[in-house]
């Protein structure tokens, strides 16, 4: 009788520690979005540097390469953009295949500060987008991206905003291709490109 | 007209050594400090510096400060789950016998409330302060966005 006892004990251990092996291995794929996730086209509505709204309709028939990032941003963000502004360059002509795209995920004080210099300065082919909140977290659902805003009084006005630094290659046909992660070389982009063309 | 050249070498040399110049306090080595053009002043300036440790004993960088920044501090990029953030570093350790970069992806000082816009070309002094070896000032280069960094010919070193 104790023995049984034990045994269903052992039992209900083991079934316990399956589930919770099932359900982490089950979080982690959910995290691991962009390197594996089936095809899926992501969408966007944004105002642009001028306030026209944009939408990811306008853009078939191109490569759109998609950074989301803050203009407040001292590292992560003009390292990105100016590997773009080189990728932009060294197409030469396939370049009109290509539009790169600046996703403000902190539009209120981009605005503020001037979206339309602050792309410029890399590359007047990068155009910048900044829509609402609403319309902001919709396209970060919409790409399957991550960002958040976080309290820092180490930072200006007080906060800084967390996200994920990949680029991301869309297809002329509206369909997500892939993401470079951060660091990925230049020369790394152009090649992928032109294999594509 | 033969001035104008000499005057713009000069100015070149001058600024191609700014970055390239070796400070030392104490066990510790500080070069290749420079930083990027900012557009406009009000977003924050980056701070990028090698520091080489040459003693026996570990060190720390913990602060920084220049009359280019109102508020410069040390943060570093993080990459955790896909996700970049941007703590504020309170330290850099600057371990015995090893060398710590501060350089894009990494350690940064960021350069807030900037008394002026940061132009390719310019150098400012920033001076940081270290645990125990105390503080040394470097010269930092202005470089254009797409720098990766000084062009120093010890860069390889």
């Amino acid at each position: 009788m104790r023995l049984r006892r034990l045994q269903i004990g052992l039992w209900i251990a083991a079934i316990a520690a399956m589930i919770i092996f099932a359900g982490t291995r089950w979080a982690i794929q959910g995290e691991g979005v962009a390197e594996t996730s089936p095809a899926f086209t992501p969408v966007f509505t944004l105002a642009d540097e001028e306030g026209r709204i944009r939408t990811s309709a306008e853009f078939r028939g191109k490569f759109l390469l998609v950074f989301f990032g803050f203009t407040n941003c001292p590292d992560v963000c003009p390292t990105t953009l100016s590997d773009v502004a080189q990728v932009m360059d060294d197409l030469g002509a396939d370049a009109e295949k290509v539009q790169s795209l600046f996703v403000s995920i902190d539009p209120e004080r981009d605005r503020r500060l001037g979206l339309a210099a602050y792309t410029a300065a890399f590359h007047p082919a990068i155009l910048g987008l900044a829509g609402t909140e609403t319309e902001t977290q919709a396209a970060a659902d919409s790409f399957k991206i991550f960002y958040e805003r976080e309290n820092d009084a180490a930072s200006p006005d007080a906060y800084s905003m967390a996200h994920s630094p990949g680029l991301f290659l869309i297809g002329p046909d509206g369909e997500w291709l892939r993401q470079f992660t951060y660091g990925t070389p230049a020369a790394d982009i152009l090649s992928d490109l032109q294999t594509r063309f | 007209m033969k001035q104008l050249f000499l005057a713009a070498t000069l100015s070149l040399t001058a600024s191609a050594a700014f970055a390239c110049e070796t400070v030392t306090v104490g066990d510790l080595s500080v070069a290749h400090g420079w930083s990027k053009v900012t557009i406009g002043a009000g977003r924050p300036g980056v701070f990028y510096v090698s520091i080489s440790n040459a003693g026996a004993t570990d060190d720390a960088l913990v602060g920084i400060s220049t009359p280019a920044a109102g508020m410069p501090m040390l943060h570093e990029t993080v990459l955790k789950d896909g996700v970049a953030s941007m703590p504020h570093a309170m330290s850099i350790p600057v371990p015995a016998g090893q060398s710590v970069q501060l350089s894009p992806g990494g350690y940064h000082g960021m350069l807030m409330g900037l008394t002026a816009a940061l132009k390719e070309g310019d150098s400012f002094p920033v001076t940081l302060s270290f645990e125990k070896a105390g503080e040394v000032t470097v010269n930092v280069e202005v470089l254009s966005l797409r720098a990766e960094g000084p062009d120093c010919a010890d860069a390889e070193q």
